[in-house]
Order: structure tokens, then C-alpha cells, then sequence
């Protein structure tokens, strides 16, 4: 079938999708947008977190035919023309990616917890985050660049 | 494969009754983990994520009729204070991105004798609205789940909503498992008092071939406390009474050894659960006004 959908504000279209595969083969493979990854397939790593309609999701259990119509936002819609979004230069600055494999999930749900709760106690942060796995950084440097992020975004930066 | 995406419930309803075969998703948080892992290749799809009536919640008669395409995220951020016991189990399932899709229509759907929904819709005697071109059905959530992963749906038929009458009591729930998200019941109990009624209810789950309730822990609970006049003095529970419940209500599970946990485990921790929820839920109806309880 032809799935269209709003993709980072954009219109996007692809052909020939076999409706039971999911949103992220769909990005990945057909779209050219591999900034989801795909770690495990079943919802447990949280590496291919986007937002669909507005709500954080894991794309690899949204069937490439439920996305028809919706509106998508992945890690790549984040950062503005020139410079990254301030949650992904603080995953930099902090020392929070090393393999970055978990990075861009964890990006997105970090995005939408600010978006939420401009000052997240700890607490909030692990709660918001418990469903992205990272196998590198033990998570201090992850809650690290949360927090930092949190402070630059109510500083306006 | 066949992707079938009706706009309407009428539309669903003829889509099901013309291909019983289609298989519904509506979150895939289940469905999706067996396609990508090729567990299943069914003939066709039938997206219930376009039908906007799934999705809504109301009031209606002193009880919630909660769509079977409702978020747990939604019944946590919209009806907490309405059903606490549904949103107690709602929060612990899965992480904010499994809580965001994930249904209890879904769950009731895959009728897994883990599923969190489960412990607490039977602890608030809910009732399964079945719909089909044929008519609804009402299922009393008791007769719900017929076996591991089955239910008492027909072919052609969809799950339209949950009804689950409005608490007159406390509600609690309790769930054990290896860490506090992204974990799967190694079992789980849900208690609920209807102190008006004089009536105890509970749900056990991930310890038997299917959900159920412990009806000889209720009986005998619901007993003692109208013989020794608890419900009008709220007094303090005595030790051997929660003792007695909680061995009742492990005596009512029919546990397995799994990769989650052992039998033995899963008894041990049962009766753990039911004496502290139902310390819980005490503790609530002792600090309740007699009018507000
Ligand atoms: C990482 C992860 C963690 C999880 N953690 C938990 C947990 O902690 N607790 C828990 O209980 N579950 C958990 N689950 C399982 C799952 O999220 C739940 O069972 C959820 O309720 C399924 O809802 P859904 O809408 O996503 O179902 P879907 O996958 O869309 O459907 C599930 C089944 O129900 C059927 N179905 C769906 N809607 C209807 C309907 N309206 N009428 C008839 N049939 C229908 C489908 O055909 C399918 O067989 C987890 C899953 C994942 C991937
Ligand atoms: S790839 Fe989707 S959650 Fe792991
Ligand atoms: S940086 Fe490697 S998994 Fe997180």
C-alpha cells in the first residue's frame, strides 16, 4: 500500500509498503530517515521513540498502515536550520552519548518531558526515561545532560 | 495482506463480520512484538485507530464505560480519582511509551493471565461490551477469559468498551516484578471494598491459567468483618485476620514455574500482596468520613 504522512512538517510518501511492517522499517529503510534505530523490535529499548500525533511512541510497534495520515516527528525534526535542538547539545556537553545508539530515543522522550515539566525532579526524570535502555553510560551522564538541558532551556537558551 | 482501516464503528463491525479472519490492532503493543518476530502473519489488519468513538470515555449509569481504544496514559492522567484501582495497574504497565498505545481493550483482547488491567477490572466486577453486526453482549468480566490468552469473544466480534461501575470503596493494587518499569507480573492482586454493600472483591494475576478472583478470600473476609462489627467501627484489622486472607487468597492461585518466577514465588508473594493491599485499603476506609467512604 501507499502510506503518506506528515514527516518533519514535511509531506512524505512511499510505495509498495507492506502494511504489517512497522512505522520504523518504514523511516529506516524506505524513507531514508535512520536516525530511529532499531535495537529490539518489541517496545523494550526505547531507541525508536518518535512522536506520532504529538505523543511519544515506540515506531517498530506502529504498523506501517496506522501511520496513514498521522503526523511524525523523529529525532531528525528536532534541531532548527543551524544549530541542534538544546536537549541534543546538552547530551553532548554532558558526555551522554558513547555508542549513541539509545541517543535519539532518548532525545525525543527527553524532549517531550521538558516540553512537559521545565524542571523535572530526578525522580520525574527516571520515571519519563524508563523506558529507553542504554548498555554504555551507566545513566548519570544521561540524567546529567537532562538536567542540563533543563536549566539552558529555562535560561532561554 | 489486507489492511483494513474503517473510519466508524459501523464500519469496523461490517469489516469484522465480513472477514471474522482480520485481526484487530489498536495500540500493537502486543500485535507488533509477534509480526516483527514473524510469531504471526495473518490474512488482514483491521486498525481500530481510526474509529474516534473507541477512544472516549463516559459516565453513563454509575459506572464507566471506558472505550476499548482508550491510553493507559489517558486513564492515569483522566481517570485516577474515578478508578483508582485501573489506574493503580495502569501505571505500572510497560514504560510512558508502551502507556502512551497500549489499550485495555488491547489487553483484554490478548487476555494474558499477566495483564495488569486484569486483577483490578475483576476486583470492580466490570463487564465486557462485545459488539458485533449481530448486537452488543454483555460479559461479566468473571466469564471473561476462558483460558491462557483466550476470551470469550466470537469471531466476529470487537470489543467496544469496559464498563466498570464507580468504586463505593477503596480500590488497591499491587504488583511484583524485577524492577519498578518495563516488567511483566511475576503476579499481582487487586482488592476492592464495597463497605455499603458489606462486599469484598479481588483479582489475582500471573498465578493461575487465567485471571480470577479468590471468592473463598472474600467470603470469608466480607464474614469476619460483618461478624465483628468492623465495617461500622473501623477498627484496626486483626493480625490473624489478614493472615487468614492472605492464605486464602494464595490457596485460590494455581501458579507455574517460568522464566519470571517460580511457583512457590509467586504464592509466597501473593499472599504478601493481599495482606498489604489489604492493609491499604483499610487504612483509606478508616480515614474516609462514614458519608465519604
Ligand atoms: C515493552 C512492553 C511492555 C509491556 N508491559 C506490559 C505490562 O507491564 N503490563 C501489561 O499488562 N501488558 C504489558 N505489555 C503488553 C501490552 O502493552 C498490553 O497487553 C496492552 O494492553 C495491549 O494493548 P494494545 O492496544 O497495544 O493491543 P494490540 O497489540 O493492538 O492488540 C492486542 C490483542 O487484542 C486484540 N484487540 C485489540 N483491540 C481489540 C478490540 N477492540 N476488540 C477485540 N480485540 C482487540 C488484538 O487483535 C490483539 O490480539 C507490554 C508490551 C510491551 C511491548
Ligand atoms: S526498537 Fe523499538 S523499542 Fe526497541
Ligand atoms: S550510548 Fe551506547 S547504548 Fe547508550
Amino acid at each position: 500500500m501507499r502510506i503518506a504522512a506528515t514527516i518533519n512538517g514535511q509531506q512524505m510518501q512511499a510505495d509498495d509498503v507492506w502494511p504489517g511492517e512497522s512505522l520504523l522499517y518504514v523511516l529506516r529503510e524506505r524513507l531514508g530517515l535512520p536516525g530511529s534505530k532499531n535495537a529490539c523490535e518489541q517496545g523494550e529499548c526505547g531507541s525508536c521513540t518518535v512522536y506520532l500525533d504529538g505523543i511519544p511512541v515506540c515506531a517498530c510497534l506502529v504498523a506501517a498502515g496506522q501511520a496513514q495520515g498521522r503526523d511524525i516527528v523523529t529525532v531528525e525534526g528536532l534541531a532548527g536550520p543551524s544549530q541542534l535542538h538544546p536537549v541534543q547539545q546538552a547530551f553532548l556537553d554532558a558526555g551522554a552519548v558513547q555508542c549513541g545508539f539509545c541517543t535519539p530515543g532518548l532525545i525525543v522522550a527527553t524532549h517531550d518531558l521538558l516540553s512537559r515539566d521545565a524542571e523535572p525532579t530526578d525522580l520525574e526524570i527516571r520515571e519519563a526515561l524508563a523506558g529507553n535502555l542504554c548498555r554504555c553510560t551507566g545513566y548519570e551522564k544521561i540524567l546529567d545532560a537532562v538536567r542540563l538541558a533543563a536549566s539552558r532551556m529555562r535560561a532561554g537558551g | 495482506m489486507e489492511f483494513l482501516q474503517p473510519t466508524s464503528w459501523t464500519d469496523a463491525l461490517a469489516a469484522k463480520a465480513a472477514s471474522p479472519e482480520a485481526v484487530p490492532i489498536c495500540g500493537g503493543t502486543d500485535l507488533m512484538v509477534e509480526l516483527n518476530f514473524d510469531a504471526r502473519r495473518p490474512a488482514a489488519l483491521l486498525d481500530l485507530t481510526k474509529v474516534a468513538d473507541l477512544a472516549q470515555w463516559d459516565i453513563d449509569d454509575g459506572s464507566v464505560r471506558l472505550g476499548a481504544g482508550v491510553s493507559y496514559a489517558r486513564i492515569i492522567t483522566e481517570l485516577s480519582a474515578r478508578l483508582p484501582g485501573l489506574a493503580m495497574a495502569a501505571r505500572t504497565v510497560g514504560s510512558p511509551q508502551i502507556r502512551n498505545r497500549g489499550t485495555v481493550g488491547g489487553n483484554l483482547g490478548t487476555a494474558s493471565p499477566a495483564g495488569d488491567a486484569h486483577p483490578p477490572l475483576l476486583a470492580a466486577a466490570a463487564t465486557v461490551e462485545a459488539a458485533s453486526v449481530r448486537g452488543t453482549r454483555l460479559i461479566g468480566i468473571d466469564e471473561f477469559f476462558t483460558g491462557v490468552k483466550r476470551n470469550a469473544l466470537a469471531a466476529d466480534e470487537l470489543i467496544a468498551a469496559v464498563r466498570i461501575p464507580l468504586p463505593v470503596g477503596p480500590e488497591q493494587f499491587s504488583k511484583i516484578g524485577t524492577r519498578n518499569a518495563m516488567v511483566i507480573a511475576v503476579a499481582a492482586f487487586a482488592v476492592a471494598l464495597q463497605p455499603a454493600r458489606k462486599l469484598v472483591r479481588t483479582g489475582i494475576g500471573s498465578a493461575a491459567p487465567t485471571p480470577r478472583r479468590a471468592p473463598a478470600a472474600e467470603q470469608f473476609l466480607a464474614g469476619a468483618l460483618a461478624e465483628h462489627d468492623l465495617w461500622e467501627s473501623r477498627a484496626e484489622l486483626p493480625g490473624p485476620l489478614l493472615d487468614r486472607f492472605g492464605d486464602l487468597v494464595t490457596a485460590a492461585a494455581a501458579p507455574i514455574d517460568d522464566v519470571r518466577g517460580t511457583a512457590a514465588y509467586r504464592l509466597h508473594a501473593l499472599g504478601v500482596m493481599a495482606r498489604r493491599t489489604l492493609a491499604w485499603a483499610w487504612r483509606q476506609y478508616q480515614s474516609a468520613s462514614p458519608e465519604g467512604s
